[in-house]
């Protein structure tokens, strides 16, 4: 720790505040506070200078190159943000009357139209506020989808083994039964196991395609054909549409409901963890139950649709209308790079993943489904290296920041051992790209001439490795004042 | 080409490296008959002063009414140092802090809040944010029925004070797994306490009390705290952040304390934004925290023994436990705790005191000023924070168009969530409101009224 915590600054007497201190009010005792929170209490510019530099230890795609496999860790256009952030956006209520809403809704109006083109869907709702919320609302479409038609044993949800963690967690959450399918050699699912596993308690599939292995399922269609004679629908996790955008959708691969990272293809921010927003987009038959509000365009103008007009919605999810501030930076985004631009989006994202695995290959490391294209990401395993010199994935992940570079995603998917998953993404020129390939390669010679170093790593960061099994076993997770007790 | 940097040169390159002939080689594995030449009905791009025009425009179309709207989302003061801080792209453009020894800066900023929040509340551990006040909500319910070790109930008791949009919400999240949330009746917009006796042995998980609640009145959060513990449920506090710089928080309620709190974080440094991105916040007491949803925050040490950040008590959590998660959670709303963690930490203790008595004290002020018109009153005599509830004498939709055609959002009208009451209002004044701004609505109500009276007359 280099700075110290915002409650260890000296107390400052010249403080600034937003407004008087006001009389005596009367709020009667019976209901008021007899302890004073415990907040800091400084100046602003001692607030200024201590989240300055806070912010200055964080890697970020401002100041650093992500690979980061599954997360699309483009580069966030400011333009979306000022944009996003005009007074008159900023300032408008929620439950605002029409007519100081029309600037706003014709935003998210055409943003559904937008979004509905490039996934081949005939309706979107942009309420659910994050990926795993978007799968949320998905899976209680598919469940109000076969309650309408009576059909109530379909409790089960297929997953493949390489599914992103949100996957099974949502089915749980919605009450169902995860059935996990195994992934054949190739990368491709094992259609054998689908066939066994699908049957009258079907509800549905969820799979990202390109699947999480970085490759392009290429029996979709024949998937698609198999779960739906079973009575079953598909589920589209658009974690990795940057790789086919304008290129196919998930409507034409027959998917029957999908949910969209905005936070990932349509480059809205991450924010060090959040906001992000996981608009879904369904086919004909799941239109009816969208969750709500939408918005629609009538001889009038733009308004809400909500539970009255749809009153077989599986309803609201969030408050108010989930991340309008996300969902205008998106809609920014789009209409900045119109048609053209969202194709170009999905053909330099896999071009430089092609060109990365490439080189790597070249370099003697270990692809993962080496005779596959990669998508727009792809997996090496070291672990004939970790086999060989020690080195695991976390050596590679934590030695690339000392070379500027933010580490891959590793150890997922888990069925690939000692796996790096590495998605460049399209913003990223040759010569970053060269330079993370330059990295990987010398920390591979390290690994066989000087291991110790690599197990060391990272040395130039803020803090080197840390205690995590202290932090669970002796959890420190609010500051006390000097003499009082951790909790 | 916007935002892709390659040259042709860099293209062809990249090509030959890889083996392919054009960019169309390196699609060859998606089917033919699956592919498109174009997303059909996408318009054309638009430069930078083209979409910034459009924006504009689309912003002055919206406006800037005077907001005396609040129902959930406040409009509050926020100081220029939060956001010019929080968009820092080593902020705004930062991944999620698993690889802490690069994201020390974004976990610090987690830790300290963690530490605020749990202040705020008077309880032990707090996450590090949920989407929004009406999904932290089902969460909580969610934790509730995992973590109450005295009952199998899967029932909740919900006051019908409530926000009626967080009850809805948490119905469709929580009746996946066959939770039962039970209505709780109201007397003079507050929880009806006598009416609990009808429920006691009834077992419940937990029983929910918002402070102050969905018509801003003051709840009776000791009794109702009592209540719920004598009956071996947990209870869940649902409290706007900004009002418990000024209220007894939820760990002092009663005799034990609330057990979880949860709410909207937006009332601290967070823009109304047309409801979203806001933060849903949740503290807990410790001997349920492996029950919490959400990333925690812990402070450790490195190899060389030097104090840092990381993520921790994540064997909650989807990424590990998949379909045994306490939550399918992933994304949170971090950018916005970063913007309250400032807010917090720019205004303190005495500045939050400030606001909250300030809105309090506005809204008084333009209570009395509307209550002076014939044919307005309030609906409940209950002691309020910053919102209340006035009824009149006619139907409030056409009051409020009215109001709105001279600039002014009047309030929430609550003739469909709580038809029940009649013609009621919501109305808030935060302390954004100027005393000319309160002048102006009570002037513009007086004249609808006069205006309405002379044509009923006339």
């Amino acid at each position: 720790m280099v700075e110290p915590l915002i409650f260890e600054y000296h107390a400052s007497g010249g403080r600034s505040f937003t407004v008087k201190a006001p009389e005596a009010s009367d709020l009667p005792e019976q209901f008021l506070r007899k302890s004073k929170p415990a907040l800091p209490a400084v100046s602003e510019l001692q607030v200024v200078r201590h989240y300055t530099r806070l912010s200055q230890l964080n890697f970020s795609i401002d100041t650093h190159f992500y690979p980061l496999g599954s997360c699309t860790m483009k580069y966030n256009p400011k333009a979306c943000n000022s944009l996003a952030m005009l007074p008159e956006l900023l300032g408008r209520h929620p439950l605002a009357p029409d007519q100081f809403s029309q600037g706003t809704l014709e935003c998210l109006y055409e943003l559904q139209e937008m979004l509905q083109q490039a996934t081949g869907m005939s309706g979107v709702s942009l309420t659910p506020m994050a990926g795993a919320q978007g799968e949320l609302a998905g899976v209680a479409m598919i469940q109000a989808y076969h309650k309408t038609r009576n059909d109530h044993e379909r409790n089960e949800i297929i997953v493949p083994d390489a599914a992103h963690g949100t996957n099974p967690a949502t089915a749980t959450m919605c009450g169902c039964k995860v059935v996990e399918i195994p992934t054949r050699a190739d990368g491709d699912l094992d259609v054998d196991a689908l066939k066994a596993a699908v049957g009258p308690k079907t509800a549905g599939i969820m799979l990202t395609n390109p699947s999480t292995l970085g490759v392009f399922e290429r029996q979709i269609e024949e998937i698609a054909s198999i779960v739906h004679a079973a009575g079953g629908l598909l589920y589209y996790d658009g974690a990795n549409l940057n790789a086919i955008l304008g290129r196919t959708s998930p409507g034409a691969m027959g998917f029957d409901v999908v949910h969209l990272n905005l936070h990932k293809t349509f480059s809205t921010p991450h924010g060090g963890g959040g906001p992000g927003s996981g608009a879904v987009g369904v086919g004909e038959r799941l239109r009816p139950y969208l969750p709500i509000p939408l918005v629609i365009k009538t001889a009038s103008g733009y308004s809400w649709a909500a539970e009255k007009d749809c009153p077989d919605s599986i309803g609201r999810l969030s408050a108010f209308m989930g991340n309008v501030g996300v969902l205008l930076r998106a809609y920014i985004y789009m209409r900045m790079l119109g048609g053209e631009g969202m194709r170009r989006v999905s053909e330099y994202a896999v071009l430089n993943a092609n060109y990365i695995m490439v080189c790597l290959r070249e370099a003697g490391f270990t692809i993962a489904f080496s005779e596959r294209r990669a998508s727009h990401e792809f997996i090496i395993s070291v672990k004939k290296i970790t086999r060989e010199t020690g080195i695991s994935a976390m050596d590679f992940a934590k030695a690339l920041l000392d070379y500027g570079i933010h580490a891959p995603t590793t150890y997922f998917p888990l069925l690939v051992p000692e796996c790096l998953l590495i998605e460049p993404t399209e913003t990223e020129s040759i010569q970053e790209l060269d330079g993370f390939i330059e990295a990987m390669i010398a920390i591979r010679d390290k690994a066989y001439s000087d291991p110790d170093a690599l197990k060391a790593a990272p040395l130039t960061m803020p803090v080197r490795r840390l205690d995590d099994v202290r932090a669970a076993k002796h959890p420190d997770l609010v500051w006390q004042p000097p003499g009082e007790q951790a909790i | 080409m916007p935002f892709i940097p390659h040259t042709s040169g860099d293209l062809s390159a990249m090509l030959e490296r890889i083996g392919a002939e054009t960019l169309d080689d390196l699609f060859d594995e998606i089917p033919a008959n699956l592919t498109m030449q174009a997303i059909p009905g996408a318009p054309e791009g638009l430069s930078e002063s083209e979409i910034s025009s459009l924006m504009h425009e689309r912003a002055d179309t919206d406006g800037r009414p005077v907001c005396f709207m609040g129902a959930g989302a406040y409009d509050h003061f926020v100081p220029a140092a939060v956001w010019q801080l929080t968009t820092r792209g080593e902020f705004y453009s930062a991944y999620t802090p698993y690889q802490a020894e690069a994201s020390q800066g974004t976990l610090q900023v987690i830790y300290e809040y963690q530490t605020m929040m749990a202040s705020l509340t008077g309880l032990d551990i707090s996450n590090a944010s949920l989407y929004d006040g009406a999904t932290a909500f089902a969460e909580a319910c969610l934790m509730a029925v995992r973590a109450n070790r005295k009952s199998t109930s899967r029932k909740i008791l919900v006051p019908r004070t409530v926000h009626p949009y967080y009850r809805e919400v948490a119905f469709n999240i929580v009746r996946g797994q066959n939770i039962e949330l039970v209505d709780l009746p109201m007397l003079d917009g507050v929880t009806d306490v006598a009416a609990l006796a009808e429920h006691a042995g009834q077992d419940f998980a937990a029983v929910v009390i918002q402070q102050p609640n969905f018509f801003g009145s003051l709840e009776q959060v000791d009794a109702l705290t009592n209540w719920a513990h004598a009956e071996a449920a947990l209870v869940i506090a649902v409290a706007n952040p900004l009002a418990l710089s000024v209220l007894t928080p939820p760990g002092e309620w009663g005799e034990a304390g609330a057990d979880v709190a949860c709410g909207e974080g937006q009332p601290l440094g967070v823009p109304m934004s047309s409801g979203g991105p806001f933060y849903g916040y949740m503290v807990c007491r410790k001997n349920i925290v492996r029950q919490m949803p959400g990333r925690i925050v812990g402070r450790t040490v490195d190899v060389d023994g030097k104090p840092g950040f990381t993520l921790t008590l994540q064997a909650r959590e989807q990424h590990i436990r998949r379909s045994r998660a306490t939550s399918n959670i992933c994304t949170n709303q971090g950018l916005m705790v970063t913007a309250s963690t400032i807010y917090m930490a720019l205004l303190g203790n005495e500045g939050l005191r400030r606001v909250a008595l300030a809105s309090h004290e506005n809204t008084r002020q333009l209570i009395e000023g509307l209550c002076a018109i014939h044919g307005i009153s309030r609906a409940f005599t209950s002691p309020v924070f910053h919102e209340a509830v006035l009824l009149l004498d006619r139907p409030v939709a056409p009051v409020l168009d009215a109001l709105a055609a001279t600039g002014i959002l009047g309030g929430v009208d609550l003739t469909e969530f709580y038809p029940e009451l009649g013609n009621a209002l919501l109305v808030c004044a935060t302390e954004n409101r100027t005393p000319k701004h309160i002048e102006q609505y009570v002037a513009a109500m007086t004249a609808v009224f006069t205006t309405e009276e002379v044509r009923q007359h006339g």
